[in-house]
C-alpha cells in the first residue's frame, strides 16, 4: 500500500503545503488502493476519476502558482450517496433513485469544494439510509475490512469500510438512529454526529428529518475536528439549522483531561452488551481516567424505551419524505395510463423491503385511530429521554455507553429478523433522539479481530469536549492507528 | 394486524403488495408493533411531546426572489417532459 493511502488530513494538508507530494498523486493513489481493494470491499458505488484527477492537477497548479489554499485544497473524500451534487449518482442505494443528478448541491458539499476537497465518488448505504448493514442497498452489497464475511455496519457502510481500508482518508455519512456511528464502531474508524442543526442539511436527501444530521467518518478524533470545522455552520437554506457560532475545533482539542467528568451510562454497561465488547469500552474508560478524566455513574432511566420510540417516529417521518417518491418529476417512472397506478408501480419496484416496511409503519403510526397511541406517545418518550439526558449533564461533561452492544456479525445474519437489526441501534437512537453531538472511536478489538467502538456524547453545540477526550485517548493509545489486512 | 389493515395502509402508502407479501408484511409489522408495545407501560400523563429536537422558531426570511432553478436544470430528471410541462398519464376524463 502506498503510505500516502495510511496519512491523515492534517500529514496531508502539511505534505501537500511542503510538495513533497502531490495531489496527483495522492488521488492516483487514493484510486489505486480502491482498485486494488474494493472489488472485495464494495465500498464505491460510483467514482469520479477522470475528473478527480483534473481537479488534483488544478489544485497542483493553484500551489505552484502560490495561491491561497483551501484547508483542504486537492484531497479527496469519499461521499455517501445521499447527497445532492450535479457530479454525483445520488442514488440513496435505491432503485428509486438509481443515477438520478441532482440540479443542485448541497450546502455541506459546497463548503468541502469550497475548502479545496476533491469529491471522489458516491459510497454504498442502506437503501435511503434505512439499515444497520449496508445489506438492504438495492445496488450493491458492501464487506467489512476486517473480515469481508461480516457486515460494514449501516447506513453509511460504504463511507465507514472507505476509510477502514483506506480507500481515502475521510467521507461523509449520514446519522438518523446511529448510520455513521455504528458503522465507525463496526470498521474500527472514528465516526462524528454532530448537535441537530450543527451542519446543514440542505441536499441531504430526507429520511427523518427531525434526527437526520451529515456525519464524519476518519482515521482520529483530530481530522473530525479539521471537517467539522468546514462543513459547521448557519445555512439560511436549512430553516432548522443552528445561528450560533464555530468555535475553532482544532484548537479545541488541545488541553488536558484534567477534570473532566465522563458519566458512565450504568443502563449501557450490563450483560445485553457482548462480553468482550463490554471489557475494550470499560479498558477505554480507564484509560481516559489515567490521562485525568473522573468518572461517575449516570442513568438514563427510560434508555430502554429509545429503539422503539425512534422506530415509531423515524417511520413516521419517512413516510412522510419518501411520499414524493411517485415517478412524476424524477427518478424512477414505471409508465401506466392511470395514474394511481404508475404511483402504485413505480414505489413497489423502486423501493426494497425494508423500504416498504418502514414507509408502511410509519403509515400506520400516523393514521387516525392509532395517532395518539403511537406518534405521539413515542414524541412524548422523546421528552423524557431529553430529560434524562439534561439531568445526567449535571453531574457530567460527557456521556460514554459502547457505541454498539457487539462487533460486525456476519452478513445474511439478521436479514431475515427486521427486529434484530434495529437493536444494533439500542445505544445510538438516544443521542438522535436527543439531537446532541456524539462521536464513536475505536477502543479495542474483540475475539475475531473485530473492532469495537466507544461512543461519547456532549452537550448540545459542545462538539468540542469529546473531541477533546477523543483526541487526547488516541495520542496515547493505537486502537486508531490498527488496519484491515486487505 | 390483520390483512384487512395492511391492505388499507398499502392504498394509503401507494404500495402494491402481493396476497403473499400482505402476510408476510402483516407479520413483521405485528412483531414490531409488539416489542413497541413496551411505551404503553410509560406513564407520560402530562409530558409535552417533542416535536422537534430544537427549541428555536421557524426563521422567515424577506419575500425576494431568490435562488432561481432555470426549468431546463430541474426538469433534467424527469421521466418524461414537454417543454417546461411534465407528462403524466391523464389525471381528469
Amino acid at each position: 500500500m502506498n503510505p500516502l493511502s495510511e496519512l491523515g488530513l492534517a500529514e496531508l494538508a502539511d505534505g501537500l503545503a511542503a510538495r513533497r507530494f502531490s495531489s496527483r498523486e495522492l488521488v492516483a493513489a487514493c484510486l489505486e488502493r480502491i482498485g486494488a481493494t474494493d472489488p472485495r470491499v464494495g465500498a464505491f458505488l460510483t467514482l469520479r476519476a477522470e475528473a478527480a484527477l483534473r481537479e488534483a492537477d488544478a489544485a497542483d497548479a493553484s500551489r505552484a502558482q502560490g495561491r491561497e489554499q483551501g484547508r483542504l485544497q486537492g484531497i479527496p473524500l469519499g461521499i455517501k450517496a445521499v447527497l445532492a451534487h450535479p457530479e454525483l449518482e445520488s442514488s440513496c442505494g435505491s432503485r428509486m433513485l438509481a443515477g438520478f443528478r441532482a440540479p443542485y448541491r448541497a450546502t455541506a458539499l459546497e463548503r468541502l469544494e469550497r475548502a479545496g476537497a476533491i469529491l471522489l465518488g458516491t459510497t454504498n448505504m442502506d437503501e435511503f439510509a434505512m439499515g444497520s448493514s449496508c445489506e438492504n442497498s438495492a445496488l450493491q452489497r458492501t464487506a467489512n475490512p476486517w473480515d469481508l464475511t461480516r457486515v460494514p455496519g449501516g447506513s453509511s457502510g460504504g463511507s465507514a469500510a472507505a476509510v477502514a481500508a483506506r480507500q481515502v482518508p475521510a467521507a461523509l455519512g449520514s446519522d438518523t438512529g446511529g448510520s455513521v456511528r455504528q458503522p465507525a464502531a463496526l470498521c474500527g474508524v472514528t465516526g462524528l454526529k454532530p448537535t441537530y442543526g450543527r451542519i446543514s442539511r440542505y441536499g441531504l436527501i430526507a429520511f427523518a428529518s427531525s434526527l437526520d444530521q451529515i456525519g464524519t467518518f476518519t482515521r482520529s478524533a483530530a481530522d473530525a475536528a479539521e471537517l467539522l470545522g468546514v462543513l459547521a455552520g448557519h445555512d439560511p437554506r436549512d430553516s432548522t439549522s443552528l445561528p450560533h457560532a464555530v468555535p475553532d475545533y482544532r484548537a479545541a482539542l488541545s488541553g488536558s483531561l484534567d477534570g473532566l467528568r465522563i458519566g458512565v451510562v450504568r443502563e449501557a454497561f450490563t450483560p445485553q452488551v457482548e462480553a468482550a465488547t463490554l471489557q475494550c469500552a470499560t479498558d477505554a474508560l480507564r484509560d481516559l481516567e489515567k490521562l485525568g478524566a473522573k468518572t461517575v455513574e449516570v442513568s438514563l432511566p427510560h434508555a430502554s424505551y429509545g429503539v422503539a420510540a425512534y422506530y415509531l417516529l423515524a417511520t413516521a417521518e419517512a413516510s412522510s419524505n419518501l411520499a414524493r417518491y411517485d415517478g412524476v418529476k424524477y427518478g424512477l417512472r414505471v409508465a401506466s395510463d392511470d395514474l394511481g397506478e404508475m404511483y402504485r408501480r413505480t414505489r413497489s419496484r423502486g423501493f426494497g423491503d425494508e423500504v416498504k416496511r418502514r414507509i408502511m409503519l410509519g403509515t400506520f403510526v400516523l393514521s387516525a385511530g392509532y395517532y395518539d397511541a403511537y406518534y405521539r406517545k413515542a414524541q412524548q418518550v422523546r421528552t423524557l429521554i431529553r430529560r434524562d439526558f439534561a439531568a445526567a449533564f449535571e453531574s457530567c461533561d460527557v456521556l460514554a455507553m459502547p457505541t454498539t452492544p457487539g462487533p460486525a456479525w456476519p452478513l445474511g445474519e439478521r436479514v431475515e429478523d427486521p427486529l434484530a437489526m434495529y437493536l444494533a441501534d439500542v445505544f445510538t437512537v438516544l443521542g438522535s433522539l436527543a439531537g446532541l453531538p456524539a462521536l464513536s472511536l475505536p477502543c479495542g478489538f474483540v475475539p475475531g479481530g473485530l473492532p469495537v467502538g466507544v461512543q461519547l456524547i456532549g452537550r448540545p453545540l459542545d462538539e468540542a469536549t469529546p473531541l477533546r477526550a477523543a483526541h487526547v485517548y488516541q495520542q496515547h493509545t493505537d486502537w486508531h492507528r490498527a488496519a484491515p489486512t486487505l | 394486524m390483520s390483512a384487512e389493515q395492511v391492505r388499507t395502509l398499502a392504498e394509503l402508502a401507494k404500495l402494491e403488495l402481493d396476497a403473499g407479501e400482505v402476510e408476510r408484511m402483516r407479520r413483521e409489522l405485528d412483531a414490531i408493533l409488539a416489542y413497541v408495545e413496551a411505551l404503553d407501560a410509560l406513564p407520560t400523563e402530562g409530558v409535552p411531546p417533542t416535536t422537534h429536537p430544537l427549541e428555536h422558531a421557524t426563521p422567515l426570511r424577506p419575500d425576494a426572489v431568490a435562488g432561481v432553478l432555470p426549468v431546463d436544470a430541474a426538469l433534467a430528471a424527469a421521466p418524461e417532459r414537454a417543454g417546461s410541462a411534465l407528462v403524466v398519464p391523464k389525471v381528469i376524463e
